[in-house]
C-alpha cells in the first residue's frame, strides 16, 4: 500500500488546498503523472506523483485544507490485491497487505544518506529556500554552516541562458501561481526562439588563471565582516565591465539592422527563480562602481528578482549579459544571446586545474569563461582579443 | 582589594562564623591544625571549640552530626577535606540530607552547608585528585556551587549558609594561589556567569577549568561561561549564548563518560538543536586514573590547548 502524502510545494508552505483531483478510486497511474492540483499561498500547482499503483482510496476531499505531510489518497502497488474497503480505519495498514507487499514496500526505502549540514544551515535554507544539497559545505568534514547558506542564497544561482521576457516578473497582478510559470516559461521560449532565429552566434572559450583574484579577495575579506565579504561572482562582474570599456561592439544592441552602443555598461545578471524561470536584470554602471558597491548591489538585486520585485528599469537597460553557472558545477557554459542585446559572458566553476605558466607546470585554480557574440555585431578575432583582455584583467585584480 | 583564592575562603568562612552564632565548623583537623589547606587558620582561636570542632575520621559519622545538627535548627558548615573521602558519606549525602524535606512531607528542612576540595592538578595521585561534581549534580534535593573566582570563593559559603537547603560549595585546591581583586560582598548561587564575551564559540565550564577557559578562549573569540551553579544548572545563560555563536565546547575537569559534560551537550541539543551550526563538543578528563607524573597529569586533564583545538575542529 502506498500512502500518498501533500508534499511540501515551497519552503514557506505548511499546509494546501485541495482544488480538484485528477484521478479516482481504481484508476491505474504512472510515476510522474499529476493527480491533483493544490492550491499553496503563492499558486496552484499540479502536483505529481512519484509512484506507479492503482488507486485505492482518495481520503482528502476537494475544497479541504490540510497540512503538509497529510496522507492524500490510498494506492495499491501494482499487483498488490485489493484492500477490504474497510482498510480507511486508522491504520490501515493492519487489515490485510500481504507479506510480500510489506517486505516490498520495506525495501524500497533504502537509508539515504544526507548531505552533512548543520541544524542551523538547514533551518536557514529553509527560510531562504536554498537546496541544501546543492551547497557547498566549508564546515567540518564539508558539512554545510549557516554561513554557507547565506552565502549561497546571496550568490545567485545563475541559470544557464539569460533571456526572460521583461513582462513577467514585474507583473501588475498577481496571478495564479501555475499560470504566472507558464507565462514566463512561454516568454524565456519566445526570447530564446527569437535570439536562435535571428543571432548569429558564435562561441569562444578561454581558460583563466584565479589564484590571483582568490587571493586578493581572500586578503581584502579578511578586514570584512561576513555580511560585508565580496564573493567571485561580483569580482567577475566588475573584471567584464572593465574589459568592456575598450570593446564597445559587444556593449549594446541591435536593432533595426544596425548595432547601437550602450549608454552605459550595464551589466545583466542571470538570476534562477525559485519556482523556475529566470530573469537577467542589470546592474548599472558595473565598471563604475566600487566592488563593496556591486556586491551589495548584486545582493539586492537577487533578493528582488526573487521576491518579484524589479523596477522595469533594470528588465529593460542590460547592455550585456554574465551568467555563472560555477555554483552548480559546470565547467563551461555557453550561453543564449538575450537580444536585442550582442554578447553574453559565461562563467564555469573554478577549479584545480594544472596549469603551465612561465614554462612551469603546477595546480592551480582556473575558470573557463565563455563569450556568446553576435556575429552581426563582432567577429570572433575581437571576440577573441575581448577574452584575452579578460584573462589579463583578472591577473591585475587590484585594479578592480 | 587583592587576596588569594585562599585568603577569600577563610575571609568567607571568618565571616560566615561571626555574623550568625548558629554557624559552627566540624571536620577533620579543621581546628587545631587549622585546615588541611589552612583556610580554617586561626578560627578555633577566635571563635573557640563549640563552634570550630576537630571531627574524628569518619565522614559517615560527622556528615550524619551536620545534618542532626542542621534539623536541630544550627546552621553547621561541615568540611568534608576532599571530594575523595566524600564517598564515605554519600549514604549520609543522598539518602538522608537530599531527601529528608521531602520524606517528612516539608515539615524538616536540613540547612546543611558541605565545603569540599575536589579537582586534580596537584600531583597528589589517583585516589586524591578525583572530580565527582557531577555525580552530586544528579542528585535532586542538593544544591551544588563551584567556586571558581575570588569573588565566589568569598560569597559562596555566605549564600549557601542563607539556603534553607543542603549545600555542597565546591573549593579548588588548584587555584588555591591565583590571586584577584574582592569585587562584591555578596554572589548569588543561582545563576551562571559569563565570564568574557565572545562571538564565535559558547566555551561552558566551571571551577578549576575557568581559568584555563579564558585563556583559551582568547585565542578564538569565545564567550565563556561559568555555570558556578551545578545543580540547579542555569540553563537559561548558556542558551542564550549558544543560539548567538551557534557552537558551543564544554570544559569539564570529570571523566567524559556520563559526566556534567554530557548533561549540558544535551540540553543544548534539545533546547538549540535548530540553532547549532556544528556538533557540540567538549573537552573532558582523559579516561583513566589521574596519574602521578607532572607531565601525565597534565596530559590527562582539559588544557588550553586541548580547548583552542576541540573549537578550531568545529569550523
Amino acid at each position: 500500500m502506498i500512502e500518498f502524502k501533500l508534499p511540501s510545494l515551497g519552503a514557506d508552505m505548511d499546509e494546501g488546498k485541495l482544488l480538484e483531483w485528477k484521478i479516482k478510486p481504481g484508476d491505474a497511474i504512472k510515476r510522474g503523472q499529476v493527480i491533483a492540483v493544490v492550491d499553496t499561498s503563492k499558486a496552484a500547482v499540479d502536483v505529481e506523483i512519484w509512484h506507479d499503483g492503482v488507486v485505492q482510496e482518495l481520503i482528502t476531499k476537494p475544497g479541504e485544507t490540510i497540512p503538509v505531510g497529510s496522507v492524500m489518497a490510498r494506492l495499491r502497488e501494482t499487483g498488490e490485491a485489493a484492500a477490504a474497503p474497510k482498510a480507511a480505519a486508522p491504520f490501515p495498514e493492519a487489515p490485510a497487505p500481504t507479506p510480500k507487499a510489506a517486505a516490498a514496500s520495506v525495501a524500497s526505502v533504502p537509508p539515504t544518506l544526507r548531505k552533512p549540514a548543520s541544524p542551523a544551515a538547514r533551518k536557514r535554507a529553509h527560510e531562504l529556500d536554498v537546496e541544501i544539497e546543492k551547497v557547498t559545505g566549508t564546515g567540518p568534514h564539508g558539512a554545510v554552516t549557516l554561513e554557507d547558506v547565506e552565502k549561497a542564497a546571496e550568490y545567485a544561482a545563475p541559470a544557464p541562458a539569460p533571456a526572460p521576457a521583461p513582462a513577467p516578473t514585474p507583473a501588475p497582478a498577481p496571478a495564479p501561481g501555475a499560470d504566472r510559470q507558464a507565462e514566463m516559461r512561454k516568454a524565456i521560449g519566445a526570447a530564446m526562439s527569437r535570439s536562435k532565429r535571428e543571432i548569429p552566434h558564435y562561441y569562444l572559450a578561454e581558460t583563466i588563471p584565479m589564484h590571483r583574484a582568490i587571493e586578493h579577495l581572500t586578503r581584502a575579506n579578511e578586514g570584512r565582516p561576513v555580511t560585508e565579504r565580496v564573493l567571485m561572482g561580483a569580482l567577475q562582474l566588475k573584471a567584464v565591465a572593465l574589459t568592456l570599456k575598450q570593446f564597445p561592439e559587444l556593449n549594446g544592441f541591435w536593432r533595426d539592422g544596425a548595432f547601437q552602443p550602450g549608454a552605459g555598461i550595464h551589466v545583466g545578471v542571470a538570476i534562477s527563480l525559485r519556482q523556475g524561470g529566470l530573469v537577467a536584470p542589470a546592474i548599472h554602471d558595473v565598471d563604475q562602481r566600487g566592488l563593496g558597491d556591486l556586491m551589495r548591489a548584486l545582493a539586492d538585486l537577487v533578493k528582488r528578482a526573487r521576491a518579484g520585485s524589479l523596477r522595469s528599469s533594470e528588465m529593460s537597460d542590460p547592455t550585456i549579459t554574465v551568467t555563472n553557472l560555477g555554483e552548480q558545477g559546470v565547467e563551461a557554459v555557453y550561453g543564449v544571446i538575450y537580444p536585442p542585446q550582442v554578447a553574453l559572458v559565461g562563467f564555469g566553476r573554478i577549479a584545480e586545474r594544472a596549469l603551465a605558466e612561465d614554462g612551469a607546470l603546477r595546480a592551480a585554480p582556473v575558470v573557463t569563461a565563455t563569450l556568446s557574440g553576435d556575429h552581426r555585431a563582432s567577429d570572433g578575432h575581437r571576440g577573441a582579443r575581448f577574452l584575452a583582455a579578460l584573462r589579463e584583467q583578472l591577473q591585475r585584480p587590484e585594479e578592480l | 582589594m587583592t587576596v588569594t583564592y585562599r585568603e577569600a575562603l577563610r575571609m568567607g568562612l571568618y565571616e560566615a562564623l561571626e555574623n550568625d552564632e548558629l554557624a559552627f565548623l566540624m571536620g577533620e583537623d579543621v581546628g587545631r591544625y587549622g585546615g588541611t589547606y589552612a583556610v580554617s587558620k586561626g578560627m578555633l582561636e577566635k571563635f573557640g571549640p563549640e563552634r570550630v570542632r576537630d571531627a574524628p575520621l569518619s565522614e559517615l559519622a560527622f556528615v550524619g552530626a551536620g545534618i542532626g545538627a542542621a534539623l536541630g535548627g544550627m546552621r553547621p558548615i561541615v568540611e568534608v577535606m576532599t571530594v575523595n573521602f566524600s564517598l564515605l558519606a554519600l549514604d549520609q549525602i543522598v539518602n538522608t540530607a537530599a531527601i529528608l524535606r521531602h520524606m517528612s512531607g516539608g515539615q524538616f528542612a536540613v540547612p546543611l552547608v558541605i565545603r569540599m576540595s575536589t579537582g586534580a592538578g596537584r600531583q597528589l595521585a589517583a585516589q586524591h585528585s578525583h572530580s565527582f561534581e557531577g555525580w552530586y549534580a544528579h542528585i535532586p534535593g542538593i544544591k551544588i556551587v563551584a567556586a571558581a573566582t575570588i569573588d565566589d570563593a568569598h560569597g559562596m559559603l555566605g549564600a549557601a549558609l542563607r539556603d534553607s537547603n543542603p549545600v555542597i560549595v565546591f573549593e579548588y585546591p588548584a587555584l588555591f594561589e591565583a590571586k584577584g581583586d574582592l569585587t562584591e560582598s555578596t554572589v548569588d548561587i543561582t545563576s551562571a556567569k559569563v565570564r568574557r564575551s565572545g562571538n564565535r564559540v559558547t566555551l561552558i565550564t566551571y571551577g578549576s577549568c575557568v581559568a584555563k577557559t579564558l585563556e583559551a578562549a582568547a585565542e578564538v573569540d569565545g564567550e565563556v561561561i561559568d555555570l558556578r551553579v551545578l545543580r540547579p544548572l542555569d540553563t537559561d545563560t548558556i542558551l542564550n549564548s549558544v543560539r548567538r555563536t551557534r557552537h558551543a565546547v564544554v570544559v569539564d575537569e570529570g571523566w567524559r563518560s556520563g559526566s556534567l559534560a554530557a548533561e549540558i551537550m544535551a540540553r543544548i541539543m534539545e533546547q538549540a538543536f535548530y540553532d547549532l551550526d556544528a556538533p557540540v563538543a567538549r573537552v573532558c578528563r582523559e579516561e583513566v586514573p589521574i596519574p602521578y607524573p607532572r607531565h601525565l597529569e597534565e596530559a590527562a586533564l582539559p588544557q588550553p590547548e586541548k580547548i583552542v583545538a576541540a573549537v578550531k575542529a568545529m569550523f
